[in-house]
């Protein structure tokens, strides 16, 4: 069973490194639209300082639908989807596995990427801490999450818009606990009652989403 | 025990619900008239104006109401998905789907008497506190179902992806109903509870429930004449829809 989760986890990787503009699509996407702020709003720090974590957590929750729908779409189409499905395997596992490549190539580059850009908004080392273990722990949900979006509208014409239009209401929670742990650290009330919200929110979405979205995956594979 | 089974079962077809569902639509749409007319003959002539809140507190015998509703809808809906999945009954994917316009009909209600009730309450049409956004989120829960169903061509794929989004979405459901309790918030707490009674005078408190009421019979009314129209959209290959009365005319 794990040999299968590594396999997948391996083969979505080097699908990935070969072709190497679907990392950068979603990195440079995040970056623009964190910087575009700046421009929008006006210059003055506090402000900005004021708005960054909800800047953040926006833009790495658009940068993440940006992604989702090609989560499964090219599996999908070239019926390697439907292989998976009909391995003996459970789905659970592969499911997981493809999410977890998934993230590490659209989500771990964004977090990385986040305290050089909060450095711009003129963030304190502490409250980049803070958004840097955020975003570590609300991108892998967003991912999950998002998965089931992506499963149940692969092949649906417009089905990227209809992706955002399903799991953007879904992700608000992710979104209120994370924003809101680097807010809290910043006025000085404490972060730790969020990050634990948000941790919750993690474990249940790696036990549910994989779920969800292996019979999301079949209803749409019929 | 077994006899009883069965005659539940039998309405599981399109075929003898449709009859029953006319039926049902003709009481309950005469039941949410007579209610409703009571119902908001009471909210504005019979009951008291509020000494804290004057006049302005007479729009929650609409709000709660298409609160209540908002969120039972969505319960309802998510009880057809289950049995849809489980049984796979064609029938219930199609009261899911009939359910979900009222259901994101009275949401809305909910938040735009809401915005009414808050401008000179609160001072302000909208605050974001965690009642005012689960029920957005719920809100936003019914569009993405209605847009999901729309954007699949294949019913039978539309029905258990339906199903699928709704039972995802009704974790939103006891975060709604209890927003109040878990975040201290501008929305004031429930006024009407099942364990300690009512907070409200008795005749406030009949006057809403009579609206809740009306409110329900109005729901069921729709979803019935709905769902007869997905019946017949549906099903308009077979022999039992062609020899209808109504279609043969």
């Amino acid at each position: 069973m794990f040999e299968a989760f590594r396999a997948i986890l391996m083969r979505d990787l080097t699908l990935a490194l070969r072709r190497r503009s679907d990392i950068f699509t979603t990195l440079f996407f995040f970056v623009i639209v964190v910087s575009l702020f700046p421009l929008g709003i006006g210059p003055e720090l506090e402000i900005l300082r004021m708005i960054a974590p909800g800047v953040f957590w926006v833009a790495a929750l658009l940068a993440s639908m940006l992604a989702l729908e090609r989560l499964f779409s090219i599996d999908f189409d070239d019926g390697a989807l439907e292989q998976m499905l009909l391995a003996p395997q459970p789905m659970f596992i592969l499911v997981l596995g493809k999410v977890l490549a998934h993230w590490l190539i659209t989500g771990l580059p964004l977090v990385v990427m986040a305290p050089l850009l909060g450095v711009q908004y003129d963030l304190s080392t502490t409250a980049l801490s803070v958004l840097l273990v955020t975003l570590l722990m609300g991108t892998p949900a967003l991912s999950l999450i998002g998965a089931i979006g992506a499963a149940l509208t692969l092949g649906l014409r417009g089905g990227g818009i209809m992706v955002s239009l399903l799991v953007l209401p879904l992700c608000i929670p992710v979104l209120i606990f994370g924003a809101g742990a680097v807010e809290a650290s910043v006025s000085g009330l404490g972060e730790a009652g969020h990050l634990y919200m948000l941790a919750a929110i993690l474990v249940l979405s790696v036990l549910f989403a994989p779920l969800a979205t292996s019979a999301a995956l079949r209803i749409s594979a019929e | 025990m077994s006899n009883r089974l069965i005659n539940w079962f039998k309405f599981a077809s399109p075929a003898t619900f449709y009859p029953l569902a006319e039926k049902i639509w003709r009481w309950s749409t005469l039941i949410a008239v007579v209610l409703i007319a009571v119902g908001l003959y009471m909210s504005f002539f019979v009951a008291p104006t509020d000494y804290k809140q004057g006049e302005g507190y007479r729009i929650i015998f609409v709000h709660v109401p298409a609160a209540w509703l908002s969120m039972f809808i969505y319960l309802v809906m998510a009880f057809w998905s289950v049995v849809g999945l489980v049984y796979n009954t064609r029938l219930s994917a199609m009261m899911t789907s009939a359910l979900a316009p009222t259901g994101a009909i009275f949401t809305f209600i909910a938040l735009w008497t809401g915005a009414f009730w808050g401008k000179p309450m609160w001072g302000t049409w909208w605050v974001w506190d965690a009642r005012l956004t689960s029920e957005l989120i719920l809100l936003f829960l019914y569009l993405g179902f209605i847009a999901l169903q729309g954007a699949i061509d294949d019913t039978r794929r539309a029905d258990r992806a339906g199903a699928l989004l709704v039972l995802v979405g009704v974790v939103n459901i006891p975060i709604i109903h209890y927003s109040v309790k878990w975040w201290n918030t501008l929305h004031q707490g429930a006024s009407v509870s099942v364990s300690s009674g009512s907070s409200m005078s008795s005749i406030m408190l009949w006057t809403m429930l009579i609206m809740a009421l009306g409110f329900w019979a109005y729901s069921i009314a729709m979803a019935m004449a709905r769902v007869r129209c997905i019946i017949l959209e549906r099903e308009r290959d077979t022999t039992w829809v062609s020899e209808l009365p109504e279609v043969r005319q």
